[in-house]
Formats: structure tokens, C-alpha cells, sequence
């Protein structure tokens, strides 16, 4: 019975993505075709609610998860927003195309989290001479004129390195110990900060030696590699830091693989707050987050409100991000949204 | 003298040659990297992480060499793990009794039946549409991890289920599972294809599809088989794969795993072109390439150093494999009347 269930589901799925992506070669040419239609709209909207046009990375990770669904549920028409939202599949020409309809469409605010740092000077030139304000989320963009976007929510990646590095500092750096690191992408803003953060905190710290740091590409399973790696090549880890909660669950198995425990044997720390990586916290395996809030929502229909009664907001806003040990995750675990 | 310049103009030589050296520099700065100990009541070292992380891409590779030797490619691999692998965790998540054998049984089955008619759909786009191969399969590649992340939600679904961890991370008789599931399918398939005609079958659609079907054999039920088979070996590492992390990560898992299959194929000697191939080939392989990951982080390469060192090892073992190099090479070496080049098939 649950066979025959699933099977529907995964045709009833290819019937979609197929469905999905002649929708997406139809409305491409509706906005072109039509841009009178979409303007009167607009006009309607601007009424009773705000048009916002969203264009999200993907769907890579639980976190990403987590962020578009506070979007999705602030912003919902009752609370008085016209939410426009497209998933971009981590590819900058599909957030790009999405930007530039949401141009033609008139809408009143566009948000977006970058997929990559450069190249989006040309989108945002037409957004501005549309007198559509950008917001990006999570993400900073890399240009030089900064009048192409209002603000920049998201979190400080440094900081969040750094607040980790302190902690080793305080609960485990009190003797020498021996550091590896799994690093994110390769490249990536999140990756470079949080090991620039960590290293800042821990530089003057003589007990604190990284004896080794690879990129685990902030998956599961690349963490899990690197980590059995890492434990045939060095027999005395202490601590493991990873860029994500992703690498460091991967850890987890490779640690209990090899026959330690993780937690004990060889402390973790690791950076997001997730529900599995806070599960995992709460359960000793990892032994300290510090969070990287997702729930991105809130902020950004304060901001768009703010903008949209005339007001001024700052160029960029830092979102609060917790920390927690096991005893405030097992305490925080029930009510966590993520 | 002779002998051994035979040895070096054997197809697996220089391969082989990159498998040993890789293993040196790992044990030269990690001196434990060959040892083998007992723990926990199982085997456990480096050889032993090799051979179970090997696993997964020699089920794919081994599906890959047979649709290669009919003078095909199959990138829709990745993909079929990660639907492999959304579908049955999906199934575990939500049954009543994840940690049930019969659950795990049950949602293996529909993520196998889920693969197959993949594979189906594959095999009928080539054999008989008569789709180019890369294109046929191009269109699951690109749209399969859609499928996947619509079954999942879009989210990594996590798991516990003691009988589907043992999967990837349990052992029996001391060795893990995942090799030993790997390793059977790998003796399966050599047996069959190599102890019945099916082997020469395959080889002669890839050689000539019409000399052979003017021949009697029937092509077409031949390359749809290898598309059918490629397609389930690709689920059993999405089950293996998933195991692994216990977790349905549509976006990441088996990415890119199509070109290393096709690599570790052709470093085993098997031509794109189609045609001969060799199984123990594909198996060194993906044994240099299993070994070339770990021993990036036992040696310790700089993280922006990462994909230039593969590439480097990967360039010079296919150069030395190169008939027309090996030629010039032994040309040097010795000053005497040309030498015969034997063509690797």
C-alpha cells in the first residue's frame, strides 16, 4: 500500500518538475508580452499590499530551508504583503531572469539572497531606474557603487567565528589542544569568514594548534570523508570546528565509526543551529553551536514597512544570532521553529 | 628485461603504479596509514575506509563500464542516487516503526522500483528512439534531483533506523557491509558476463550495433538491459550513500559521482569508444580515485590546491597510459627497431 503511495507521488513529482518547467518558459514570455497587464496590477496592489518580489538561492541545506519558510510566512497577505517568490537553484542567470521580471512585473520591492558575490551591477542599474529598492538577505553583494541596494540583512560570519574561538578559549583551550577544521566551500563568503573569525579569536592562544583544515563543502557527507581522514592522519584530535552544522553531523559518524565518542573523546563545535545539529547538541555528540538565524522574515517586513511609510533604514543590519551549550539547546529544542 | 617492459605496456601498470605511490606518501606522513587493527569487534585503518567508501562508486562504475562498452554513457547516476535515496527515506521517515527490518525491506524495494522504471526510461530513449545516449540521459541528470527534492520537500530528511545504518556502517565477518555488498555484485557481474556470452554480446553491439544485429545478436534488448542494470547499481548506491550520513540530501549526494565513474572507467583501460572492456580495470579505478580523495586530506593539501592536485595525478597516469607517450617512452628508453604498440582496448 505505502509502495503504490510513493510511486504516485514520485510520477505525480515528474508530472510536476515537467509542468514546472514549461511555467517557467511560458512566464517568461508573459512578461514581455504583456507588461501593461502586470503594471496595472501592480498599481492594485500598491492599495492594500505591498508587492514583494523574492528571489531565493535554492533549496541546499535545512537552513535554507528554514530562511524561505520565515519568508514565506511573514510576508503572507494577511499581514498585508503580495509575496512574488522564485527559487533560483544556486544559478546567478536564473536569480538574474528572476530579478529582471520582477522589474517588469512593477513590483514594489525586491529582496534576494546572491548567489555569488560579483556580477549583478547591470540587474540592479534597471531595478534603480525603476525606482524598485533592493534588500539583500543573508548574502552581500561585491560592487563599488552601494546606492544599488538599501540595505544588507544577514549575519556577521566573522563574528559567528570568533564567538566560537572564544568559547574554545574559555571551556577547552585551558591546555594545549589540537584543532582540525572543516571548512566550507571552497571560495565561499560564509567559509572564508568563519575561518578568518575563529583564527582571529584563537591567535593569541598558545594552547590552541590547528593541525590540519580541508573543505568539507558544508555537506554531510563531505564532512564525514574529510573527518575519516583526518583521524587516520592524526591520532590526538581534540576538537573538531566546522563551518557548518551539516560537516560537523558528518563528524559525528565518522568519530563513533573510529570508535570514540564524540562529544568526549573529541569535543565538537559548529556554526548554524539546525534542528538535527541542535538534536545533536542536546544529546552530547556536538558541544557548542553558535546559531546563525534563519528566520529572516520578521526583519525584512520590518524593514519593507519602514521603507515603505517613508522611513530610512540602516545599510546594513546584523541579525541577532544565539549560541548554545547542551544544557540551553536541551532547554531550547521544543520551541525551535528550524 | 623483457619481462618487465611487458609489465609497464600492461593497461593497469601505470594505474596500479598511481595506487601504490599514493599509498606511500599517505603512510610516509601518517605512519599507521597501512595498519590494520581490531575495534569495536571489527577491522578498522585506512584500507578498511578505502574499501568502504570505494563501494559506492564501484557499484556505479560498474554500471557505467557496461553501458560504456555498447559504446554509451549514462549521466543520469547522481541523479538516480539521490531519488534512490529521497524515496526510501522518505518511506522510513514516515512508517510508524522506522527501526522495523520489514519497513527498511519495504522502502528499499520502492526506491529499486522507482530506479528501475528510470532505467526503463533510459534504455527506451536509446534503444529504441535511438536517442544519443548522452542526451537521453541528460534529461534525468537535470531533472532527477528536482524529483528528488519535490519527494522530500526540499529538506534533508534524517533518519534513525539501526538496519539501514548497517547498510554503510556496519560490518560482518569483521569487514563493512558496503564492501561486501559491493564486492558481491562486482563478482556477480564478472561472473555472468564473463562465464556466459553476454560479456562478448555486449562487446560486439559496442564494436559494430549493426554487424552484430545483421549478426543475430538482438542490440537493442542488450543496450536497454545495460541501461536497466546501470540504473539499479546507481539506486544501491544511493542506498549505500544515504546509509552512510542516514540522511536524504537531494542536492549533494552522488553530485558530480557520474564523472567519476566515467574517469575511474577509463583509467581501467575500457575505451569511450565502446567496444572491449575490463571490470578489473574499472576496479583499480576507483580504487586510485577512493584512495586520491583520502590521501588529499592525509597529506594535507592547502583547500585551493584541492582540484588542482587531482587533476594532475589524473593527467599524468592517463598520459602515461597514452599509446602514442608509452611509444615515444620506450622509443627513448632503447634505440632499437620500433616496437609493436599494442592499442589498449
Amino acid at each position: 500500500m505505502v509502495s503504490k503511495k510513493i510511486r504516485t507521488q514520485a510520477v505525480a513529482a515528474g508530472i510536476a518538475v515537467l509542468a514546472l518547467g514549461l511555467t517557467a518558459c511560458s512566464s517568461g514570455d508573459d512578461n514581455t508580452a504583456e507588461p501593461g497587464s502586470t503594471s496595472s496590477d501592480g498599481g492594485a496592489a500598491s492599495g492594500d499590499a505591498i508587492s514583494v518580489g523574492f528571489s531565493q538561492v535554492g533549496a541546499e541545506s535545512g537552513w535554507r530551508a528554514a530562511n524561505t519558510k520565515s519568508i514565506q510566512d511573514t510576508l503572507t497577505k494577511d499581514a498585508g504583503f503580495d509575496l512574488k517568490f522564485s527559487d533560483a537553484q544556486q544559478k546567478q542567470e536564473n536569480q538574474i531572469q528572476a530579478i529582471r521580471s520582477y522589474i517588469a512585473q512593477g513590483v514594489q520591492y525586491i529582496a534576494f539572497s546572491p548567489v555569488v558575490e560579483t556580477g549583478w551591477d547591470a540587474v540592479l542599474q534597471e531595478a534603480k531606474a525603476a525606482n524598485i529598492p533592493v534588500i539583500l538577505t543573508d548574502r552581500a553583494v561585491d560592487t563599488a557603487d552601494k546606492s544599488l541596494y538599501v540595505t544588507f540583512i544577514g549575519s556577521d560570519f566573522v563574528e559567528e567565528g570568533k564567538r566560537i574561538g572564544e568559547w574554545v578559549n574559555d571551556n577547552v583551550a585551558t591546555e594545549p589542544i589540537n584543532v582540525v577544521e572543516l571548512q566550507g566551500t571552497t571560495g565561499s563568503a560564509p567559509a572564508i569568514d568563519r575561518k578568518q573569525g575563529f583564527e582571529d579569536a584563537t591567535k593569541d592562544n598558545a594552547n590552541v594548534k590547528i593541525i590540519a583544515s580541508q573543505t568539507g563543502d558544508f555537506t554531510r557527507d563531505g564532512g564525514k570523508k574529510v573527518m575519516e581522514g583526518f583521524l587516520q592522519a592524526n591520532p590526538d584530535i581534540d576538537l573538531v570546528y566546522a563551518h557548518n552544522d551539516d560537516m560537523a553531523l558528518g563528524a559525528i559518524e565518522a568519530i563513533e565509526a573510529a570508535g570514540k565518542v564524540p562529544g568526549k573523546d573529541i569535543k565538537i563545535v559548529s556554526i548554524d543551529g539546525v534542528k538535527d545539529g541542535m538534536t545533536a547538541l542536546s544529546e552530547g555528540k556536538i558541544n557548542y553551536i553558535v546559531e546563525c538565524n534563519p528566520l529572516l522574515g520578521p526583519d525584512l517586513a520590518k524593514i519593507i514597512k519602514t521603507l515603505h511609510d517613508g522611513g530610512t533604514v540602516e545599510p546594513r543590519i546584523v541579525t541577532q544570532d544565539g549560541a548554545f551549550d547542551q544544557e540551553q539547546a536541551k532547554a531550547a529544542l521544543p520551541d525551535r521553529q528550524y | 628485461m623483457t619481462g618487465l617492459a611487458q609489465l609497464t605496456r600492461h593497461r593497469l601498470f601505470w594505474p596500479i603504479v598511481a595506487l601504490v605511490v599514493l599509498l606511500l606518501a599517505s603512510t610516509l606522513k601518517s605512519h599507521g596509514f597501512l595498519e590494520v587493527t581490531v575495534r569495536d569487534g571489527h577491522l578498522y585503518g585506512a584500507p578498511i575506509d578505502i574499501m568502504r567508501r570505494s563501494s559506492i562508486l564501484l557499484l556505479v562504475a560498474l554500471g557505467m563500464t557496461l553501458v560504456i562498452a555498447t559504446r554509451g554513457i549514462d549521466l543520469s547516476v547522481g541523479a538516480v542516487m539521490a531519488i534512490a535515496g529521497a524515496v526510501t527515506l522518505t518511506q522510513i521517515a514516515s512508517s510508524p516503526d522506522p527501526g522495523a527490518v520489514s519497513t527498511v525491506a519495504v522502502a528499499m524495494l520502492t526506491g529499486l522500483a522507482v530506479c528501475l522504471v528510470i532505467g526503463v526510461f533510459n534504455g527506451f530513449l536509446v534503444a529504441v528512439l535511438g536517442i544519443q545516449p548522452i542526451i537521453a540521459t541528460l534529461v534525468i541528470m537535470t531533472a532527477g534531483r528536482g524529483i528528488a527534492m519535490l519527494i522530500t520537500g526540499g529538506q534533508i530528511t534524517t533518519v534513525t533506523s539501526a538496519p539501514y545504518k548497517t547498510l554503510a556502517s556496519g560490518f560482518w565477518l569483521g569487514l563493512p557491509v558496503a564492501a561486501l555488498i559491493a564486492g558481491f555484485f562486482f563478482v556477480v557481474v564478472a561472473l555472468v558476463t564473463r562465464r556466459t556470452a553476454l560479456g562478448v554480446l555486449i562487446e560486439s553491439v559496442g564494436i559494430n550495433p549493426t554487424a552484430s544485429r545483421l549478426a543475430g545478436v538482438r542490440a537493442r534488448t542488450i543496450i536497454w538491459t545495460v541501461y536497466v542494470l546501470c540504473a539499479l547499481f546507481a539506486c544501491i548506491a544511493g542506498f549505500l550513500q544515504s546509509s552512510n550520513i542516514m540522511a536524504a540530501d537531494s542536492n549533494n549526494a552522488g553530485l558530480f559521482i557520474e564523472l567519476d565513474a566515467i574517469l575511474a572507467v577509463v583509467i581501467g583501460g575500457t575505451s569511450l569508444a565502446g567496444g572491449k572492456f575490463s571490470l578489473t580495470g574499472t576496479l583499480v579505478g576507483v580504487l586510485v580515485i577512493t584512495t586520491l580523495t583520502l590521501s588529499i586530506t592525509v597529506i594535507g593539501i592547502p583547500v585551493n590546491a584541492v582540484s588542482l592536485f587531482k587533476a594532475l595525478v589524473v593527467i599524468v597516469v592517463c598520459l602515461l597510459q597514452s599509446p602514442v607517450v608509452q611509444h615515444k617512452l620506450r622509443a627513448r628508453r632503447r634505440q632499437a627497431a620500433p616496437v609493436p604498440v599494442e592499442v589498449p582496448a
